[in-house]
């Protein structure tokens, strides 16, 4: 009864959300009762559609096996945790949470937007009323979760057991809160064309959602890499496989939004720019959906794809990203430009850096879409690999992170790169110092990865220099200078703190990359290995049951460096309904290092095929991540970014952020 | 150090054009080169691809061919028409089964073999590479439901 409540609710979410859509586009000049239509019928939906979610999910909790999804997607004796995430563990549950995701950021809009146009709302809330209808619709045409079975069969085909992990509880939530949060800026996006109101005003109200989405992204991107690293086994955390780079192109042209808004907000330019993006960003995350989605490229992470239902995700793609160009290209020369700069400025540091993004950008969209051209002109099948993406979007990065410090040290309109580099001294000191200590350590390698260790101690080293310049300790004094350090605007502050996670990553990608060491051995019980200092001793192994798999588990004792022993254990499981086997990669963590150890096939009477790697400094990938995402949210805390904040504010700011 | 409006302008759209230029040939070099070719066994005999190129190479693993010593193993792959043993050292994925889909990486050898650097897992029992069935079905050996 519960699942056909949900799906009634879902049917009356979609008609709302068509008469929103209606409403708003027809009547958005009158404001009035059609302004207050559109924000309610905004609120209800997300009632509606989670009520749809909670009777889908409900079904889980209880198995009701009568809906087909539960039987064909869980099992009683899973566990609840993967009960629940086993929800959105299918295309079409994972397709209801994107509406479900959609719905909350129009909810979200209409609560927290008060204080915008009325106009430029419901223009907005108009637009995301297109999408909630035509997305409520794919799923309850194309992909409805709440088709019941007559009689019910007794129990379900379980969740596929690789996705049975916490991983999957993170992991689609957050990216799909990145992916839907550009939907936001999208419609607003189409809202100030349509309406014609593009100005400084414009980009503060759409950058709290930029950031959000962007963090959220951050996270969601950073998760699903972590979670590919630990759960499939072969110690990989980006494959620039097709399911990765859809959802890196959204974060790379999110990444140029977040900046290029800046420019609008503090100088009204780069406007036209700065729409392209907004619709360019949400463009490459619908790509994205579809590419997982439909399944028309080789992956390793694709999960419960479908041709035929991606044919028609591309349809709607192209008439929203279509209609939108169509818009643009109708409008977009109506607007004008303010602001004249000088090439060397702020402006001009944050253009350089929307086009090596852009540039970076159109690299991953040309390597992931080549092999499908190339096979539709040609009928040659071909991959396009670590290799391509490594030269294309490795040789964009390095004269971008070259660049990044600089920039914030840059003055609006006309900078001066002496001073900057003045200023800069002691950063490039300390940057100089460090690699060349780290070439030393090394033995002066003939490599480039010693470079790439100097290349983020300098984007680290750099955002620290910009705050303490900020603070003008030298000036001031270090009791005062540490009052204005703690004074600085948060916005100033997390620019900084993002930057230095970029840094962080980048160094974890050159470590894991260039200094990681792997061994493939076959151990007897009771022999060891040495990798990297570490001995790692095989105690042999037992076979025990878990909550809905068998799993045969080696136990290792790692005697690292500094002599100190901890256990490991690996597993290989054959889980009981689906019979399938999946390998439970054995991972110590030291520091930042970690040891991983994947337990491979008989050998002998008592011996196994391991494979050993260690991987120095891996986590600073993902922490530099979870930094950066940090620094997002810390932005959004900044009063001046509070949507709808009275421009005063902007006056208050203190003067050490000169 | 002034420079006019229109110098400004040129400045930075030489800059915009420089970046663009460098991106552009940085792609096309690494699509020309760097790219990796899929291949079924009897697509490497007709196109006579040379020992030690980097390719893919897929089709189903031939029943009772798989033999293991240890972490080396030893695999014959065809699709239906042409046989070609591959050698692999390392733990090959959990899905990997005799008369099912395979995809390796790797390169052809002098003497003839293919040593696999990397096979490709697969996350679903049902799934079959796409490449894999496509091949298949040209060579007509395909099993699998129609799409």
């Amino acid at each position: 009864m519960l699942i056909e409540l949900g799906h009634f609710a879902l049917i009356l979410a979609f008609a709302l959300a068509f008469a929103q859509a209606g409403v708003g586009f027809a009547f958005w000049k009158r404001g009035g009762a059609a302004a207050a239509f559109v924000q309610q019928s905004a609120i209800l939906q997300f009632v509606l559609v989670g009520a749809s979610f909670a009777a889908l999910t409900q079904a889980f909790i209880v198995s009701d096996f009568s809906v087909k999804l539960v039987y064909e997607h869980s099992h009683s004796i899973q566990p609840m945790l993967y009960k629940i995430t086993s929800v959105w563990g299918n295309h079409e549950g994972s397709m209801l949470l994107f509406v479900l995701i959609l719905v909350l950021f129009g909810a979200a809009v209409a609560a927290f937007s008060r204080n915008l146009p009325d106009d430029l709302r419901t223009l907005v809330l108009s637009m995301q009323g297109v999408m909630v209808a035509a997305f409520s619709a794919f799923v309850l045409f194309t992909s409805n979760p709440f088709w019941r079975f007559d009689p019910a069969p007794i129990d379900g085909t379980e969740l596929n057991p690789v996705l049975q992990d916490i991983g999957l509880a993170l992991h689609p939530p957050l990216l799909y809160l990145g992916y839907v949060g550009f939907s936001v800026c999208f419609s607003f996006a189409t809202a100030a064309l349509i309406s014609g109101r593009i100005d400084a005003a414009w980009a503060r109200w759409v950058r709290p959602w930029t950031l959000a989405s962007w963090a959220f992204l951050t996270l969601g991107i950073a998760m699903g890499s972590y979670w590919a690293y630990y759960e499939l086994g072969w110690g990989g955390w980006w494959f620039w496989d097709p399911v990765e780079n859809a959802s890196f192109m959204p974060w790379l042209a999110g990444t140029a939004l977040l900046h290029s808004a800046i420019v609008m907000e503090k100088r009204n330019a780069l406007k036209v720019w700065t729409i392209f993006l907004a619709i360019i960003t949400f463009s490459l995350s619908l790509l994205g959906t579809f590419l997982v989605r439909s399944g028309v490229l080789t992956s390793v992470h694709s999960f419960a794809s479908d041709p035929t239902r991606g044919t028609v995700i591309l349809a709607m793609l192209a008439a929203l990203i279509g209609g939108a160009f169509t818009l643009f290209a109708l409008r977009a020369s109506a607007l004008r430009s303010g602001g004249l700069f000088a090439p060397i400025s702020r402006e001009g540091a944050l253009i350089l850096n929307n086009l090596f993004l852009s540039a970076a950008t159109a690299g991953v969209l040309v390597g992931t879409l080549y092999p499908l051209v190339l096979e539709a002109l040609t009928g040659a099948r071909i991959t396009v690999g670590a290799p391509f993406f490594d030269l294309t979007f490795g040789a964009l990065m390095v004269p971008l992170l070259l660049l990044i410090p600089f920039g914030p040290f840059l003055a609006w309109k006309r900078g001066d790169l002496a001073a900057v580099t003045q200023r800069l001294m002691g950063a490039i000191i300390a940057t100089v110092l460090v690699t060349i200590i780290v070439f030393t350590l090394l033995g002066f390698p003939v490599s480039l990865a010693p470079l790439g260790l100097g290349l983020g101690f300098w984007v680290m080293l750099g955002a620290i220099a910009e705050l303490f310049d900020k603070a003008a300790f030298r000036r001031a004094g270090f009791r005062r200078g540490l009052a204005r350090l703690k004074g600085l605007p948060r916005t100033v502050w997390s620019t900084a703190i993002a930057h230095f996670g970029v840094g962080v990553t980048v160094l974890g990608v050159v470590f894991a990359t260039a200094f990681q060491t792997e061994i493939v051995t076959s151990m007897r019980q009771g022999e060891s290995a040495e990798i990297a200092g570490y001995t790692v001793h095989y105690d042999g192994e037992q076979m025990l049951e878990g909550p809905n798999y068998i799993a045969e588990r080696g136990t290792f004792r790692i005697i690292a460096p500094w002599g100190t022993t901890s256990r490991l254990t690996s597993e290989r499981r054959v889980y009981a309904v689906s019979r399938m086997p999946t390998t439970e990669a054995g991972i110590n963590t030291y520091g930042l290092s970690q040891m991983y150890v994947q337990f491979g096939e008989r050998f002998g009477a008592d011996g196994r095929v391991v494979r050993l790697w260690h991987k120095p400094y891996v986590l600073l990938i993902w922490l530099g991540a979870i930094i950066m995402a940090g620094a997002g949210f810390l932005s959004l805390t900044d009063r001046r970014m509070r949507i709808g904040a009275p421009q005063a504010a902007r006056r208050k700011r203190p003067e050490a952020a000169q | 150090m002034a420079m006019t409006r229109k110098q400004k302008r040129l400045a930075v759209i030489s800059g915009m054009g420089l970046v663009l230029a460098l991106a552009a040939a940085l792609i096309f070099t690494a699509l020309r080169d760097q790219i990796v070719f899929f291949y079924s066994p009897s697509e490497i005999a007709e196109k006579a691809v040379q020992p030690g190129t980097p390719i893919r190479m897929g089709g189903l693993v031939l029943e009772g061919s798989w033999k293991q010593e240890g972490e080396v193993n030893s695999f014959i792959v065809h699709d239906g028409q042409t046989r070609m043993t591959a050698n692999y050292t390392g733990i090959l994925p959990d899905l990997f089964r005799e008369g099912q889909g395979v995809v390796t990486e790797g390169s052809l050898q002098l003497d003839g073999t293919f040593l696999a650097t990397n096979v490709l897992a697969r996350h679903d029992e049902n799934y079959m590479p796409r490449e894999v069935a496509d091949t298949l079905r040209e060579q007509g050996v395909w099993q699998g439901e129609e799409e």
